[in-house]
């Protein structure tokens, strides 16, 4: 009886958290599908975005989590392992980053957009630019993907690195080749939240990489990341929800291209470790 | 590691062979879009020129042409006492009308009645001759260009008001005021009526009973406008070009194409 | 301690890492703190926290109901985030078909990559208009802190999921080998021993709630004053930033600095309570 209930009062809850999501992109679908076509994908934006497409908005946003996730993810991983597998869990600076990490999980997106432009625009000279813009986002996900691999780097079992220690393996080693596959879906999830979180963000790409729509040429210009696109339409230009719409459905089929490569590429690295430890 | 610090480098390194024929425009959110459209035009009358727009607020604009950090600054209101350092240039007007939700059945309010209305007085479309249902006061937030109107035109301080919400952008006050049959607010006048043609629930209402639309304001007899100001502090050839080319009438039809007045002579 | 070459130049490089990251919060703290200086000297700490008169036209800059606001829509986007969220990642982990495990689980990534302004948007032209009908105006806390709920579920759902999965296969084994039913398992074992895990990201997911600023925008009224109810629109620090920041100038900017500063004081209070209630203490 008791098992009876509390399946039903999870499928219950899985459900609604799924019509919810169904009704939000119903809601997209809706209004957006219309204006979804290539040439929407392909052209470059007019009147204010009100016509004409989003290529130069896409280009810029791919361009700004590209450099976000070529900063966050080596810094963030390697941060990760020190915190879980290279010191105490109560070492002096660990619990300094630690703590540090967590409260700048709690920076607001327009604080960071703040910092980012007097930090990375400013007094690095870079400007508004998507290297500015990126950056600044990397400094934004870091939190929330190093604690999510810490804390899967924790729970990998001990049995394990005792036997790489006992196999005189270089701890290194041991993380690279055993330790981080067996983190995978936590590392994978602290990706896909990153990207989530970055693909998403618009209050800190206003103040960094800017509102120019133009096609960027390198990574030093100024570039409209999609979310700002989104926002803009919506809010500022008057007659603008129907591209507004279109956009996001768009950066929702983009977000789920990303999670289909983040799932994939940690499946192939799980895959290549694992073929290795049967070598 | 090393690589993604060598491939940053690289690209730094690329950027910084910038050309010279480059403007700067920052402020005004109501204003980039419209000067973003015709910077498009000025770059394709003007090959090799590049006119990069940042939006943020026309405090920004302000600040930053007085920091060299625009070559030109967007304003969405006249310039204050205390700004003189900079000089203003005219390049459309706006307007801002009351709007209440599609549904309600007032046609007129008058300025006694907007007063009372804003600051809690009246609470109910019925005191004013509507049907019974509580009023909902939206106004803007502080430092909005539009709500600095609105005060001055009624001689109101912003702490004497009782909003039930708060808006900033003008769409979110469009959103706000057609989601919600007791709202009243205040917006542009081009943005509302293009919203109200396309079918969006809000009604304009008249000022002094002056229409509220495009005509009106063009003519000078409705009461509440503002400019729509480029500004800089001084002027080089560049700059001076892309003022008088955001003058003339050649990109009257792209101030047109945002709901605003261009101010072309 | 012996320690292989490998190992001694791997460690230094990593807590160099560690140390850039957390460096980051320095600078951002440093950025924040010269952005409210001037009025950190002109007017006491305290007169911003203890009055709740926001006039910045005329020169009033109390945040005690902005703060109250702040804090009071965090709590209720988590109360109905953490239950949901955890429930989530137990049917994809223990409940779900291994068919419908991997779809569910796609579903939850596309809602944390679901941009805010579109959740805001929704909350403003869909769910407000629907709760205007029996309570007008419709924007307030509670629908703030419903939409926000939306919005920081996956974090608790994904970092819940990835603490389950990381839990020892002995374990499972062991839980299974007693012979109790799967939802004593997951009650009695599986939770208790994923806690630590799920707290984290329950904080997580409770800063980012703090710290959202375009969903609480749109749907929150945004009207400075203390709630009398539920249904009473408000304003966060965060919405007030983002409302008025571009217009600021002066000891109106160093004031919305000060509400930067205040939040990231708030979140560093939270992290610290939390640590001591976990027992063991992560930060010191």
């Amino acid at each position: 009886m008791a098992e009876h209930l509390f399946q039903f009062v999870i499928w219950c809850v899985a459900l609604l958290v799924l019509m919810v999501l169904l009704w939000l992109v119903y809601g997209l679908l809706d209004h957006g599908l219309a204006k979804l076509s290539f040439e929407f994908l392909l052209s470059e934006p007019q009147n204010a975005g009100r016509d004409g497409g989003i290529i130069s908005i896409l280009v810029a946003t791919l361009l700004i989590l590209a450099v976000t996730l070529l900063a966050a993810l080596p810094l963030g991983l390697a941060s990760a392992v020190w915190l879980a597998e290279f010191t105490a869990t109560h070492h002096f600076w660990a619990r300094k980053v630690r703590l540090a990490l967590d409260v700048m999980a709690g920076v607001p997106s327009i604080v960071f957009g703040l910092f980012g432009y007097a930090f990375f625009g400013i007094f690095m000279g870079m400007g508004f630019s998507v290297l500015s813009g990126g950056l600044t986002l990397a400094c934004m996900i870091l939190p929330v993907f190093i604690r999510t691999c810490e804390i899967g780097l924790r729970g990998v079992n001990n049995s394990w690195r005792q036997g790489a220690a006992a196999l005189g393996m270089p701890k290194i080693k041991a993380v690279w080749y055993i330790l981080l596959p067996a983190a995978m879906p936590a590392i994978s999830a602290g990706l896909i939240l990153g990207i989530g979180r970055a693909t998403a963000e618009t209050a800190a790409l206003m103040f960094t990489s800017g509102y120019v729509d133009r096609m960027p040429e390198s990574v030093m210009d100024s570039g409209r990341a999609l979310s700002v696109h989104i926002y803009d339409l919506s809010m500022n230009v008057t007659g603008g929800d129907a591209a507004a719409q279109a956009s996001a459905l768009l950066l929702l089929m983009i977000i789920i291209v990303l999670n289909m490569l983040a799932y994939a590429v940690t499946d192939l690295w799980l895959g290549r470790r694992l073929s290795n430890d049967l070598a | 590691m090393k690589l993604t610090l060598s491939f940053i480098c690289l690209m730094c390194l690329s950027g910084l062979t910038q050309a010279d024929n480059r403007l700067n425009l920052t402020g005004s959110s109501t204003v980039a879009p419209v000067v973003m459209e015709i910077a498009k035009r000025f770059e394709s009358v003007n090959p090799g020129v590049r006119v990069d727009v940042q939006t943020g607020g026309s405090t920004r604009g302000v600040v930053d042409s007085r920091t060299g950090m625009a070559d030109i600054g967007m304003v969405s209101r006249a310039l204050k006492t205390n700004e003189s350092d900079l000089t203003a240039h005219t390049i459309a007007r706006d307007g801002v009308s009351i709007i209440v939700h599609g549904s309600n059945d007032i046609m007129e309010l008058s300025e006694a009645e907007i007063i009372a209305i804003y600051i809690g007085k009246i609470t109910n479309w019925s005191e004013v001759g509507g049907e019974d249902r509580r009023i909902t006061v939206v106004n803007k937030a502080d430092g909005r260009a539009t709500l600095e109107l609105f005060l001055a035109h009624f001689s109101l301080k912003n702490s004497q008001i009782k909003a039930q919400a708060v808006i900033g952008d003008n769409q979110q006050g469009i959103k706000t005021v057609s989601g919600n049959p007791g709202a009243i607010g205040y917006v542009s006048i081009g943005a509302a009526e293009y919203e109200q043609s396309v079918g969006t629930s809000i009604k304009l209402l008249p000022m002094n009973g002056v229409a509220a639309n495009m005509q009106t304001l063009a003519n000078g007899e409705f009461p509440i406008s503002r400019p729509l100001n480029l500004v800089t502090k001084s002027l080089t050839p560049l700059s001076q070009q892309f003022i008088e080319f955001a003058q003339s009438p050649a990109v009257a039809d792209l101030i047109k194409a945002q709901y605003f007045v261009p101010a072309s002579r | 301690m012996f320690q292989p070459h490998a190992d001694r130049i791997a460690k230094p490089l990593l807590a160099a890492a560690a140390l850039v990251c957390a460096a980051v919060l320095v600078l951002i703290i440093a950025v924040i703190i010269s952005g409210a200086w001037p009025a950190l000297i002109s007017q006491d700490l305290v007169v911003f926290i203890t009055d709740a008169s926001w006039y910045p036209l005329e020169g009033q800059f109390g945040m005690l109901s902005m703060l109250l606001a702040s804090l009071l829509v965090m709590m209720i986007a988590i109360l109905l985030a953490a239950p949901m969220g955890i429930i989530c990642a137990i049917f994809i982990a223990y409940i779900a078909p291994v068919r419908v495990q991997k779809i569910y689980r796609f579903a939850i990534a596309l809602l944390a990559g679901m941009p805010s302004v579109v959740l805001g948007l929704w909350g403003l032209t869909v769910l407000v208009p629907l709760v205007n009908k029996w309570s007008p105006p419709g924007l307030s806390l509670l629908l703030a802190g419903i939409v926000l709920a939306v919005m920081i579920l996956p974090t608790v759902a994904l970092t819940s999921l990835a603490a389950f999965k990381s839990l020892p296969i002995a374990l499972q084994q062991a839980a299974s080998a007693l012979g109790v039913r799967q939802h004593v398992q997951i009650l009695k074992v599986f939770i208790p021993a994923a806690s630590a895990a799920i707290l984290s990201g329950m904080l997580l997911a409770m800063a980012r709630a703090l710290g959202e600023t375009m969903v609480v925008l749109m749907v929150a009224g945004n009207v400075v004053q203390f709630p009398s109810g539920l249904m009473e629109p408000v304003r966060t620090l965060t919405a007030n930033i983002a409302l008025e920041m571009a217009y600021a100038t002066d000891q109106h900017r160093a004031a919305l600095f000060v509400s930067g500063l205040l939040l990231t004081a708030m979140v560093l209070v939270m992290m610290s309570f939390a640590a001591r209630i976990k027992g063991h203490n992560d930060y010191g």
